[in-house]
């Protein structure tokens, strides 16, 4: 009698829903999963072997390519450990305008992952909706930084410099005449707040459409309800954080259990699912853009009311002002320690988490007194997730593999680090 | 001069006396603009699609430095796929590996024999089994598919061909059930005579998609998973198992199965136009068309054929822009439980209006 095997299939490396480069190795029976054996480390930078080597500072950029859908909000886990051990804190404007762009990482973390998640169960058209707005956040990224991706914004102390009053403009092309210009430029024409503004009052609707093609499509729910469901105490057990655990149920939200700049002071909610399937996930994720929208309002209307600096005056951690270098001494050898040398950090060791859009991201870093970090950890929500994938896809079948990939929200750039 | 014409006139005649002639004539002069109308619905699914998703789809490739929106486009897609490379995976079966293409274009031009352009157009269509033919035809067309996915070796390949011999079993028990409903209504196989049946003085109304409705429906949703579109492109699964079945193939052995896809959509759309809405007839009631060159236009004529299958082409390139992708399960699902049980209850329903001689269809 011959023998009855297992179908082994090589999910990835090489595959359009892997999300990178996860390599899954499926064990089918016809095409029901029996076992899911993820593979990881194909994308492995050395990042945290690389901040033991260099200046707090010179790190930041590094965090921006962990996590490559929510940069800042990498940055703002690994610059909250630095002023944890440091013990300053950033004045109130820099903490909103954190906050402001967190909540912008947010918005643009979920339409990546909304995009894609609707490409891998086949609703193609959402994902060049998702990219659209995502053109405009990058566009906020870019005036604020200087950089669509990775913005290196956030620094100890504060951030690197107050919001621009302008928004750089298109111009009159081959391709868009006066007249489209004009249109274009139309919400671009004030400060940057008044973008962010505009966008803020355009983006509930634009969520609305997007929901008009998935949430109550029939076959977005057969394909999407009841996939790989996980109860409240399993998620705990599993380690999951954000939306993985509260569409489980779980109300965790380090954004209220721990507030951490100014968030004790804004209001809004947090959604949770109740079956903790790719259905809830989805639609506790489709809430957050809404609660993430409207705290970006809150922030703008602080900003707006409240002008101030936005870096600590401590010239031993934030670099003195330009025009004060060309004519004082001390301002120019605390530019020059600055920049070679950086900045020295008490002897200890902190950990620093902040609500991350996949989850919590935390920084546990070690400080021996030198100008550099002893050791650097990064608790990668992702990591976590993927984990958990023999669990949740056992007894599904490959069309649902693609399905909780795309509900895990997996990006290799942290996982992998 | 007159005695040159002659003898070639007379050459002329006597290659027309045979009817192999005649016949490949009329297969090039069908086939010729049905692959032209193939390689430009590639072109309009990518600037349709492209409309709805907020960008503009081919917009470069034109004519002698002409840009003529894209329209270019497909000519030089067949270029460049023709002279690519067709890699034949080593441990593949090199005979079936290279036929299955061949199948499946094969059945999907061969189903065009029975098609009626107008009322006296057509290559073979006076078969008086012609829709048994077709359903036949298309039937095999899944063979290249099947075929496909096992001679390449592949895994992913297989698990295409898998999912594609378990879908077909499914939709193609429906589609047959829809069609045995136009018979009925119709009292004929032949596609002509199902036109004829549907002819009538109140234009679109005298048309079988009305009585036929659920049947209607169900037909065209299984053509859209007969041709292997979305959402019901589980054997090509872009997301869940890369391409499917031709995972492997390359050049022009891919692009023939490329045609051969797009040729199946043709024909579903012309099928469904023959048996459910009047094939070439005017869908304007008799009173409304005047005489002269604008009667010519609106009245019936071939050109009614050709706006109705590309009416019912763009809801093909509809549905893919708008739907997720069904899982196979739940195509099968769908087949077995709701359409088998659809189609059967409206073919006791046609039958008995077909006997109480409801007007004005069955009178």
């Amino acid at each position: 009698m011959p023998e009855i095997r297992n179908y082994t299939l090589n999910f990835g490396p090489q595959h359009p829903a892997a999300h990178g480069v996860l390599r899954l190795v499926l064990e089918l029976d016809g095409e029901v999963v029996q076992r899911a054996d993820p593979h990881v480390g194909l994308l492995h930078r050395g990042t945290e072997k690389l901040a033991e080597s260099k200046p707090y500072n010179q790190s930041i950029g590094y965090m921006d390519r962990l996590d490559y859908v929510s940069m800042m909000c990498n940055e703002h886990g690994y610059v909250l450990a630095i002023e944890k051990l440091l013990g300053v804190q950033a004045p109130e404007r820099a903490q909103y305008i954190r906050v402001m762009f967190d909540e912008i990482t947010r918005i643009l973390n979920h339409l990546m992952w909304l995009g894609t998640h609707a490409l891998d169960i086949g609703a193609m058209t959402l994902f060049l909706y998702c990219f659209r707005e995502r053109e405009d956040l990058m566009d906020v990224y870019e005036a604020v930084s200087g950089a669509r991706m990775h913005a290196t914004y956030y620094r100890p102390g504060g951030v690197y410099r107050d919001l621009p009053d302008t928004m750089p403009q298109f111009n009159v092309s081959k391709w868009h005449n006066a007249k489209d210009v004009a249109m274009m430029n139309e919400a671009r024409s004030g400060s940057l707040l008044d973008f962010i503004e505009d966008f803020v009052h355009r983006f509930p609707s634009l969520i609305d459409e997007y929901e008009t093609l998935l949430t109550d499509n029939r076959i977005w729910k057969q394909r999407t309800v009841g996939i790989a469901a996980v109860s409240p105490e399993r998620a705990l057990q599993l380690g999951f954080t954000g939306p993985m655990l509260r569409g489980s149920g779980v109300e965790w939200d380090l954004r209220k259990k721990q507030p951490y700049e100014v968030y004790d002071k804004l209001d809004f909610d947090i959604p949770v699912g109740v079956n903790g399937d790719c259905y809830d996930r989805y639609l506790v994720r489709m809430e957050e853009f809404r609660q993430s929208n409207r705290i970006i309002q809150q922030c703008v209307d602080w900003l707006r009311a409240n002008p101030g600096p936005v870096m600590l005056e401590d010239n031993k951690i934030a670099p003195p002002h330009r025009e004060d270098m060309k004519g004082d001494m001390e301002a120019l050898i605390h530019h020059f320690k600055l920049f070679t040398e950086g900045y020295c950090v008490p002897e200890g060791e902190a950990y620093a988490a902040i609500e991350h859009p996949k989850g919590e991201f935390g920084v546990y870093m070690v400080s021996d007194g030198a100008n550099k970090p002893y050791r650097v950890k990064v608790r990668a929500p992702g990591f976590a997730h993927l984990s958990a994938m023999d669990e949740m896809v056992k007894g599904h079948m490959i069309s649902d593999v693609v399905s909780v990939i795309g509900t895990m929200d997996i990006v290799f750039g942290e996982i992998d680090r | 001069m007159s005695e040159l014409f002659d003898t070639v006139w007379g050459w002329g005649e006597f290659v027309w006396s045979f009817q192999i002639v005649q016949i490949v004539l009329g297969i090039v002069a069908l086939m010729v603009p049905l692959m032209l109308c193939v390689a430009y619905l590639t072109f309009a699914e990518r600037k349709i699609i492209g409309y709805m998703q907020v960008r503009i789809g081919p917009n470069r490739v034109g004519f002698f430095g002409y840009k003529l929106w894209g329209l270019g486009q497909p000519i030089a897609d067949a270029v460049k796929l023709m002279f690519k490379e067709i890699i034949i995976p080593t441990k593949a079966n090199k005979f079936l590996f290279l036929m299955a293409p061949v199948i499946s274009l094969a059945t999907a031009l061969a189903a065009w024999a029975v098609i009626p352009l107008n009322d006296f157009l057509g290559i073979a269509d006076e078969v008086n089994a012609g829709l048994l033919f077709v359903l036949a035809i298309t039937s095999l067309g899944v063979y290249g598919v099947i075929i496909a996915g096992w001679s390449s070796n592949s895994k992913y390949a297989f698990l295409g061909a898998m999912r594609s011999s378990a879908q077909i079993v499914a939709y193609e028990i429906a589609m047959g059930f829809a069609l045995v409903g136009v018979l009925i209504a119709a009292g004929s196989l032949n596609l002509r005579e199902i036109v004829e049946a549907q002819q009538g003085n109140l234009g679109f109304l005298d048309w079988f998609w009305l009585p036929l409705l659920p049947l209607f429906v169900v037909y065209f949703i299984s053509g859209v998973a007969e041709t292997n579109r979305a959402p019901f492109d589980v054997a090509e699964g872009e997301s869940e198992i890369v391409a499917g079945f031709h995972v492997d193939y390359s050049g022009m052995a891919f692009a023939v199965f490329f045609l051969a896809e797009y040729a199946n959509m043709i024909l579903i759309a012309a099928l469904t136009a023959i048996m459910f809405a009047g094939g070439w007839y005017t869908p304007f009631p008799a009173a409304m068309v005047p005489d002269g060159i604008f009667g010519l236009l609106i009245g019936s004529g071939i050109h009614w054929f050709v706006i109705k299958t590309a009416f019912f082409l763009i809801f093909f390139l509809w549905f893919r822009a708008t739907f997720p992708r069904y899982r196979y399960d739940q195509i099968m699902r769908l087949g077995w439980k709701v359409f088998i049980p659809i189609t059967i209850v409206w073919l006791l329903v046609v039958a008995v209006m077909v006997l109480a001689n409801v007007g004005p269809w069955f009178d």
